[in-house]
């Protein structure tokens, strides 16, 4: 098995988004170090099937690709699979699907993710079970109002073995979340709700793992956000300035690689500065 | 169908410890006996229908049996996209009570009617769906669809005395029940109607039309063959339902009829304008759009050609 690093889960989606000729690679390069943090020693999976198993969800499917990076980094899908990545009737698409080992739940509609992974911090308390609920969801998500209904559900019932991880970019699909539904102020919209709220560095591996490990107050019994600072594109420098090399007649803004596929020049660029990362 | 409904949860409920109820704060002096029996197994998750069936599929992954309960278009319509994304999409056995068929809700007005939720589900051919005509039968069929590994939809009546004569609590997935036999024509119907048109079949006899009636109680299995079988008896047929007249009952029997090349001329009653805005009773409803025992037998003689209608 190979090392679960931030920088091998990076190397993956660069890598098949490349062979697929796809998008969406911003969204999974941002990902990249809490996905790495969560599978290199959060979640407590000993083997994909385990009914005990923590469930992760990902509520932003868009970033499957870093996932399914994770999850051939972790040995239970083949690597050598994800060339089927967006090819024809593969299970290997831009959104998780959950016939796949180690995904638990598909996803690709956004907003309904942290309502299934409510569900599941429910279920596992009234089976007794110690397993954990962590779910990936993104601040262009928290437009859904289904969000709410699940962060006002999980309060209510004091699900504090649910961790909701908010990628926080400030990107969406059309535009910057601050032009199109500003959300500035997320930790005081989640505290308001009852939930626990850390303010973070997406990146920061050390930072990230301090938050994963925190919990309330004794007795507080609150569910936990962590409110994760990302960049969008971290760790390609023109993908972080929204720069198309290649596409030159495009405006430089971040929303293009949500959406371009890396031109041969591009890839080259992405790989050299990813290994230096 | 609410008392035999939540008896029938209680009863399974009792035997099987991975039943749960959860509604969308709804089914005062419907639900109590199963939360005062079964309080920890009982969640009003309030008024967030989306989030309801999220959360169903979320425990159903566990291996708990949610039932989620609300009026039948805030529990099918509203999370419709929840339903295709969670239960049918993972294949989980989440199931979904929608409470109030066709016109059930009548003075609530349109906002509660149930015209469009059989039609809406049947694109979802992992779900199966099953829709009783009475009490008996829709104690049996939730009983019988219990243990399906897969989702299911319940639509549901209010009423809970009323019976079709001869039904008898028959329920079996993928077949009708007949409940009058006749020669002349074929009355196809399906929920809380079906008792109208027995009715209406009664009044045809005194006339001289003999009707045999089938009550359809489930999609996914369709009742193919059976439809099948008995339009291949018949020149005539009508489908009567409290539904709009695209993509349920009626559409359902043009298909069978069609695709089995069957000399069976169908007329479709079923409601075919948008809501106008007016409500009223379910018999009121039922005669204004043209579901009620006159309108049944008014149509029945005019495609027989026995009036000039």
């Amino acid at each position: 098995m190979q090392e679960l690093t931030a920088r091998r889960i990076r190397q993956i989606v660069l890598r098949e988004s490349k062979r697929a000729n796809v998008g969406h690679i911003g969204s999974c390069l941002c990902v990249a170090d809490i996905l790495a943090v969560l599978y290199g020693h959060v979640l407590r999976i000993d083997a994909p099937d385990d009914p005990d198993r923590d469930r992760f969800i990902l509520s932003k499917g868009h970033s499957a690709l870093a996932l399914f990076a994770a999850l051939a980094l972790k040995g239970w899908i083949a690597e050598s699979a994800l060339t089927t990545f967006c090819g024809d009737d593969s299970l290997f698409s831009v959104h998780p699907e959950a016939r796949l080992p180690g995904v638990d739940f598909s996803t690709g509609s956004l907003g309904q993710g942290l309502c299934m992974a409510a569900g599941a911090a429910l279920a596992a308390r009234l089976q007794g079970s110690g397993r954990r609920i962590f779910c990936l969801i993104s601040d262009a998500e928290c437009n859904e109002g289904s969000v709410w209904e699940a962060t006002m559900f999980a309060a209510h019932h004091r699900l504090d073995n649910l961790t909701v991880i908010l990628d926080w970019n400030g990107q969406q699909a059309f535009g910057r979340t601050r032009d199109v539904i500003d959300c500035a102020n997320l930790a005081e919209r989640w505290q308001a709700f009852g939930w626990l709220t850390s303010d973070v560095d997406g990146h920061s591996h050390a930072a990230l793992s301090d938050a994963l490990m925190r919990s309330g107050p004794p007795g507080s019994r609150q569910p936990h956000i962590i409110l994760a600072r990302t960049v969008f594109g971290k760790g390609v420098s023109y993908m972080e300035q929204g720069i198309p090399l290649t596409q030159t007649h495009l405006r430089v803004e971040p929303i293009n690689w949500h959406y371009l596929p890396m031109s041969d020049a591009e890839y080259q660029i992405a790989v050299s500065e990813t290994e230096s990362l | 169908m609410r008392q035999a409904f939540i008896r029938t949860l209680c009863d399974l409920a009792a035997e099987d410890d991975r039943i749960f109820l959860l509604t969308g704060d709804l089914g005062y002096m419907v639900m109590e006996p199963f939360r005062d029996r079964f309080p920890r197994r009982f969640f009003n998750v309030g008024v967030a229908e989306q989030n309801m069936i999220g959360i169903a599929t979320g425990m159903a992954e566990a291996g708990l049996r949610p039932y989620a309960y609300s009026i039948a278009p805030f529990a099918v319509l509203r999370p419709f996209e929840f339903i295709r994304n969670g239960p049918v999409l993972h294949n989980l056995p989440v199931r979904i009570v929608g409470m109030g068929m066709g016109f059930d809700y009548g003075h609530a007005g349109p906002t509660h009617y149930a015209l469009e939720d059989i039609a809406t589900l049947r694109t979802l051919p992992g779900l199966a769906i099953v829709v009783p005509a009475d009490s008996h039968q829709a104690a049996a069929a939730i009983r019988q669809t219990a243990n399906l590994e897969r989702p299911v939809y319940y639509s549901l009546g209010k009423d809970d005395h009323q019976s079709v004569p001869n039904l008898g609590g028959r329920f079996a997935q993928g077949k009708i029940q007949i409940v009058r036999t006749g020669g002349d024509i074929a009355l196809v119907t399906m929920g809380s109607v079906s008792a109208e048109v027995v009715a209406a079949a009664d009044r045809l006899s005194a006339v001289g039309v003999e009707a045999t009636v089938a009550i359809v109680s489930g999609f996914s299995p369709d009742p193919v063959p059976d439809i099948s079988e008995l339009l291949s008896g018949f020149r005539f047929a009508i489908s009567i339902e409290a539904q709009t007249n695209t993509g349920g009952l009626g559409a359902f029997v043009s298909t069978v009829i069609a695709s089995e090349s069957l000399q069976c001329r169908l007329k479709v009653l079923a409601v075919y304008h948008s809501p106008d805005g007016t409500s009223g009773s379910q018999s009121e409803r039922w005669r204004k759009y043209g579901l009620d025992r006159e309108s049944i037998m008014r149509n029945t003689l005019a495609l027989m050609g026995k009036t000039s209608e």
